[in-house]
């Protein structure tokens, strides 16, 4: 049996990979997969949490299908707004973008 | 039929929406007889009501819906019909109805000849609720709908700055009328826990005599605002500058009478106030004799009606405040008719004549306009209280009740303003018909009016003649046996006088006492014809000359004529005052409230222009503070939990 730690290695590995094209991408598309790539580093960790200390009904697993449910209901918006972003503008680079800069 | 009493403000209402809805547009000139029909209808219902009343309902509430409940409080949309209210309705309906015949002819040639016929149902509508309402806060609907229709009529014609001005001192001073009313609805509540006039007047007892004294007095200011007494009678004079059956309607016949009303309404409580009712026959009697000196002097023709009015006004307070509620109520019937009557046909000679109401420059008008000058002379013999007309019976009751009562010097008032009054009377009704004309061009066009307008004058005067015979014989009449069934203010004759000395109507009509009636007749009689026969020598033989007469009181006369300068008074006195204090308080408004919010946004704005620095609208930067704001809580969350902060 592979131990706790080592999911929980790979999943804030995950994370952090993911934080990281967030911050230093500017392509909008590239930081969405990122922003998914985190939510599936933190769906792995609550996987791993469940299967380790969950009870019978593993609710730790039925919170991973919301955060699913979620992120392609996220996906989508976001990729809607960069879509007509890029109808506005012919860009997807984020720091091109500064419109509601105050 | 009293289980329609409803239908009576609703016609009036029916005919205010469709006139005001669809007047304008298509209606035009059709709106006249739509009013005319609908009050008219009306007054027929209200004749029906009426002689159910008579025929022994004396009292039956007809609730429409509850308007208020909460809790123990609880006030009803509800019609109390009793005798009051009975005669009440009667007279409004069937006066109003003249009124509108009369205006189709009169302001057929006005532009605003719809405007006219919604706002006068409406004004029909409000007053008939006032007059129907069984409790303080309906009534208080309907006193503030004739306030504003009074507004609306007085200022019909707003183009001019006259009628405008006049409109808004009316309102103004009714306001502080119904100041006073609402301090008396309030405080009444306060102490009985209803407006029901039901529930108020059979727990006056429970009211200590200081507070009800409050009440009534704060009722009183509301009925010396709209019954124009003093000293808040100035706008009536004014409000002459609306149209003249506005002027007969409103400020003659109906609305004006409404304080008179409240007051008799209110009998109980001001029966057990202590002295609040010496206050009102006081304030009556000095409006009284106030308005007729200076009606003597008046040379518009309205006007002279208008403090007509202020003082007739002023004999029904006065017969309130002696204690005879149903001498009260007989004069404002028989006055609606005859001073109706008196300013519809000053309206109409104003209307032959072309718009002039200067009675100097008429004269011999009644070659040019015969049936009014009939009825004006008929109203005119009424108004100056000549047997057998209406107001004889009705004015000789009140002074004859002053004197009875014991209150000799408010008889004597009255007396001598009987004289007063038929002077002013006959000088106005000669001026206006007798003599050689004195304005050639104005006599040459002069020409009768319409029948629409002469038949209800003629309806009016055949009033004005008849409506005396209610209250004969004197004491005893049918109206002596029909109103102390709902004044609540009857006392067994035994017990007149325990009454905190104040003398109150009997219950049972009394045998009229004859040799007392012909004696105080005679005497105001007598006092009338001097006053008439003065007249006539003055200003039909100039013995003694008018105009030398002027010159030897010429102080007194300008008094007179400049109306004891009241106006004036009031203007800097009380208006200057409060012009001062509203431009204070504007200042303060604007730089003191007003200046303290704007200083607080502009503290806002100084705060967000330094903010916003922060919003550079690249993502990576909201990310990046993302991510920094989580790892400052996972240092401080981790530095807790793992005890590193820990003390």
């Amino acid at each position: 049996m592979v131990p706790l730690g080592a999911y929980l290695a790979v999943s804030a590995t995950l994370f952090f990979i993911g934080t990281a094209g967030v911050l230093m991408r500017r392509n909008a598309v590239v930081i969405l997969m990122c922003v998914e790539l985190m939510l599936n580093a933190a769906n792995l960790a609550l996987v791993a949490f469940s299967r380790r200390f969950g009870s019978v009904d593993q609710r730790g697993s039925v919170f991973v299908t919301f955060v699913f449910v979620i992120a392609a209901a996220e996906v989508a918006v976001g990729l809607a707004i960069v879509l007509s972003a890029y109808r506005n503008r012919p860009t997807v680079d984020v720091d091109e973008i500064h419109a509601m800069r105050g | 039929m009293i289980g329609l009493v409803w239908v009576i403000p609703a016609l009036p209402l029916a005919a205010f929406l469709v006139n005001g809805l669809f007047g304008r547009r298509w209606l035009r000139h059709w709106t006249g007889p739509i009013a005319s029909l609908a009050v008219g209808a009306s007054a027929v219902v209200a004749i029906g009501v009426f002689a159910e009343v008579v025929t022994g309902q004396t009292r039956t509430i007809v609730p429409l819906y509850e308007w208020i409940g909460v809790g123990d409080f609880r006030v009803d949309v509800a019609a109390l019909v009793d005798p009051l209210s009975s005669v009440m309705l009667l007279v409004v309906t069937v006066v109003s109805f003249l009124v509108h015949v009369y205006s189709i002819g009169y302001m057929e040639h006005d532009d605003g000849l719809p405007r006219f016929f919604t706002w006068m149902p409406l004004f029909v509508f409000v007053m008939l609720l006032l007059v129907m309402a069984d409790n303080y806060l309906l009534m208080f609907v309907g006193w503030e709908g004739v306030g504003l229709c009074s507004y609306l009529l007085i200022g019909f014609w707003f183009e001019r700055p006259e009628p405008a001005g006049a409109a808004k001192k009316a309102f103004i001073m009714n306001r502080i009328g119904d100041w006073g009313y609402t301090i008396g609805m309030i405080t009444t509540f306060l102490v009985f826990g209803s407006l029901d006039f039901e529930r108020v007047f059979e727990h006056v007892g429970i009211a200590s005599q200081s507070v009800l004294l409050l009440i009534c007095l704060a009722f009183f200011l509301g009925a010396a605002g709209k019954s124009a007494q003093l000293p808040l009678y100035s706008w009536l004079p004014d409000a002459m500058e609306g149209p003249t059956p506005v002027s007969a309607l409103i400020h003659a016949a109906t609305m004006v009478t409404a304080g008179v009303y409240l007051v008799a309404r209110s009998m109980p409580l001001f029966a057990a106030a202590g002295p609040a009712l010496p206050i009102v026959g006081a304030v009556g009697a000095v409006t009284a004799i106030f308005a007729a000196t200076i009606a003597l002097v008046q040379v518009d023709i309205k006007r002279v009606m208008a403090y007509s009015t202020v003082s007739q006004l002023g004999y029904m307070f006065l017969a309130l405040g002696v204690g005879a509620p149903i001498a009260a109520m007989f004069h404002l019937a028989t006055h609606a008719f005859f001073k109706a009557l008196l300013f519809l046909g000053s309206g109409s000679v104003i209307h032959g004549v072309g718009g002039e109401q200067d009675m100097r420059r008429m004269g011999g008008l009644r070659r040019k306009m015969p049936t009014t000058y009939l009825t004006m002379v008929i109203a005119g013999g009424a108004l100056a209280a000549l047997p057998p007309l209406a107001g004889f019976w009705s004015k000789d009751e009140i002074v004859g009740a002053a004197f009875l009562n014991g209150f000799p010097i408010l008889w004597a008032v009255g007396v001598f303003t009987g004289g007063l009054t038929a002077f002013y009377v006959t000088r106005a009704i000669w001026l206006t018909f007798h003599g050689e004309p004195r304005d050639q061009q104005l006599y040459d066009h002069a020409h009768e009016s319409p029948r629409v307008m002469t038949i209800p004058l003629l309806a009016l005067a055949a009033g004005s003649v008849l409506a005396g015979f209610i209250g004969f014989p004197p004491g005893n009449g049918f109206i002596h046996a029909f109103l102390p069934q709902a004044l609540g203010t009857c006392v067994e004759p035994a017990n007149l006088n325990t009454l905190l000395g104040y003398l109150l109507d009997a219950c049972a009509p009394e045998q009229t006492n004859w040799t007392e009636f012909l004696a105080l007749a005679a005497i105001s009689t007598a006092v009338g014809i001097g006053g008439i026969l003065l007249g006539l020598s003055m200003y039909a033989r100039g013995r003694p000359d008018p105009a030398a007469i002027t010159r030897a009181t010429s102080p007194a006369y300008t008094l007179l004529v400049n109306r004891y300068f009241v106006d004036e008074l009031y203007d800097h006195r009380i208006v200057d005052a409060a012009k001062a204090f509203a431009g204070a308080s504007w200042a303060f408004d604007i730089h003191i409230i007003d200046g303290l919010v704007n200083r607080l946004g502009w503290l806002f704005g100084l705060a967000g222009s330094g903010l916003r620095r922060a919003q550079t609208g690249i993502v990576g930067n909201y990310a990046l503070s993302i991510v920094a704001g989580l790892l400052a809580i996972m240092v401080v969350y981790g530095g807790y939990a793992s005890g590193v902060f820990r003390r």
